[in-house]
């Protein structure tokens, strides 16, 4: 079995994210930028499956700028094999990236498709679906528990009223939730090594793919403050307030 | 053009967020349409066609359409999509699953999550968390938006009679199937929807001492949450975490204890209309957000705290 795990780079998820004076964007320049977190479960998962014995070969993949290859190799370093970066320019939306991935997956023809939930800046949580939509595969979207049967999938997947289990045919998409697994760290051996993986790079252009954006981004804000808080001495002084002068309870 | 809605049901009742969902519909355009997909749901349809937001249900029944798997709904609403300038459902885990899937099918670029309708075709929403927010303007010439359910009032559930249209069912996915549906029941309101909601933390030291959360919540006929550093340590299940990774709640008030504030966290509870924050380390980065702090140990402020509201002679339900 193959399997093709889809990555991002993004902001670290510890950086207290700043908006450009000029409205344009986030501060990127001189901060520090990792792997999208549920993308560490989804290399996670597939290097487990395949030390399970049952995958021959992981694929790490990107599409971002020439940059992104720090993510690829982060996810060679942690267990794939060879990685492939879609070199793009500028913001790229979910459904271009699904159609530059379905040109991988008709050439590359993976058992499976793992990417994380959600990338933790744009928040769209659209890529898997719509991958799956194009290829008209099945979907398994959150998913904290995946079991791998003869030529079926059973997934346990994370809803807001608990959790579904659904079966589903291979070739498939996953997206993962953090609660999937536990990603290692690359050991420094294996970072040494995974930089003589191969990393093959194309060009969205390469794969006839438009990646202009069809959302106009007008502008980006800071969100609303909140006024100044005050401190309360006592239990007692909380309720009054919260009774008498929030009229909340 | 109209607007269709995708309502979210479990065959015998709307699910709250559609509500939500209706009135950020009808900001859009006010011909707004309710497809329903379902089996044995003649209930839904009627209570959707009572709302006076809605001017049409479409009805379609399936055995196939029992469990709102995406690969066989997301057919039928293309299908019917061609009437439409705008499809939109809410940004729940059952929007989130299903929208991008039709998106891609019409090949139109999502606006995921949206906070505010500016216009037809421009909307506000947040990103990096809500750490920051993005005016975005869809250049699609029809929409597929979700929309974030506690940014919108629920729409009026009664005085209204749509009519209710019957529309053919599309064919089953064979390749997916639905096993089973672990569903939490409580008696307390639903974490997304309540007035008040109380959320424990690291401070809580064990599984144990939520106890002292669930009094209080009792009293306060609130829902009860938690961090993620909580459901990671095992003191509580993951259905009850707030945050960017799991739910987003904005109540009337939100009392977090033994929270520091982690800013994965603070995403998912910082539009609540009041906070109060209770922590002994005084430096917590939970303060800056709270109206109201209080700097004490936990073990002793709860007990108090459950003792003043045994005092007030009422208490807001």
């Amino acid at each position: 079995m193959k399997i093709l795990v889809a990555v991002k780079r993004v902001i670290d998820y510890n950086v207290q994210v700043r908006v450009k004076e000029d409205g344009t964007g986030v501060v990127t320049d001189n901060v520090k930028m990792s792997s999208n977190p549920p993308d560490d479960n989804a290399i996670e998962e597939a290097v487990k499956i395949k030390e399970a014995g049952k995958a021959t070969e992981i694929i790490a993949i990107t599409v971002g700028e020439e940059k992104s290859q720090e993510t690829v190799r982060k996810a060679l370093a942690v267990g794939a094999d060879r990685g492939i970066l879609i070199k793009t320019e500028g913001i790229v939306e979910p459904l271009a990236v699904a159609k530059a991935l379905q040109k991988i997956v008709e050439k590359e023809k993976p058992d499976l498709v793992f990417m994380g939930k959600q990338a933790i800046d744009d928040d769209c949580n659209q890529t898997g679906q719509m991958l799956s939509a194009l290829l008209n595969w099945p979907q398994a979207t959150f998913a904290s528990k995946i079991e791998i049967k003869d030529k079926t999938l059973e997934v346990t997947r994370e809803i807001d009223e608990g959790l579904e289990t659904i079966e589903i045919n291979l070739p498939a998409i996953v997206t993962c939730d953090l609660r999937l697994n536990e990603p290692r760290y690359a050991s420094l051996p294996n970072i040494m090594k995974s930089k003589k993986k191969p990393l093959e790079i194309l060009t969205a252009a390469d794969l006839g793919v438009d990646t202009t954006p069809r959302v106009q981004q007008i502008k980006v804000e800071e969100p609303p403050k909140r006024k100044a808080g005050i401190k309360v001495a006592s239990v007692a002084e909380l309720v009054s307030k919260l009774k008498n002068e929030a009229k909340v309870i | 053009m109209s607007v269709l809605l995708i309502a979210e049901h479990n065959n015998k009742e709307v699910r709250p967020f559609t509500l939500n969902a209706i009135t950020a519909a009808s900001q859009m355009d006010g011909d707004v349409h309710v497809i329903l997909i379902g089996n044995n749901c003649g209930d839904v349809a009627k209570s959707l066609s009572e709302m006076p937001a809605v001017k049409k249900v479409l009805h379609a029944e399936a055995a196939h359409y029992e469990n709102y798997l995406a690969e066989n709904f997301s057919p039928l609403v293309v299908k019917v999509s061609e009437n439409y300038s705008h499809i939109v459902s809410s940004a729940n885990t059952f929007g989130k699953n299903l929208m991008p899937r039709i998106a891609a099918n019409l090949d139109i670029s999502q606006v995921s999550d949206i906070t505010k309708v500016i216009s037809a075709d421009t909307f506000l929403r947040p990103i990096y968390a809500g750490n920051a927010f993005a005016t975005v303007k869809s250049t699609d010439v029809k929409k597929c938006i979700t929309i974030r359910p506690t940014s919108f009032e629920p729409c009026e559930t009664s005085g209204g009679s749509a009519p209710i249209e019957k529309i053919d069912a599309t064919e089953e996915f064979a390749l997916s199937k639905f096993i089973k549906r672990e569903e939490v029941k409580s008696d307390r309101p639903e974490l997304g929807t309540a007035r008040v909601v109380v959320s424990g933390g690291r401070g809580m030291q064990n599984g144990e001492n939520f106890k002292l959360i669930t009094d209080i919540a009792d009293k306060l006929n609130a829902a009860i949450g938690a961090s993620r550093a909580a459901v990671d340590a095992g003191y509580i299940s993951n259905e009850h975490q707030v945050g960017q990774t799991g739910k987003v709640v904005v109540p009337d008030l939100y009392i977090a204890v033994g929270i520091s504030g982690a800013i994965q966290h603070l995403a998912g509870m910082k539009e609540s209309k009041i906070i109060v924050a209770i922590n002994k380390d005084g430096e917590a980065p939970i303060f800056s957000v709270a109206d109201y702090g209080l700097e004490a140990d936990l073990f002793e402020a709860l007990p108090q705290f459950l003792e003043e509201l045994n005092k007030l002679n009422s208490i807001q339900k």
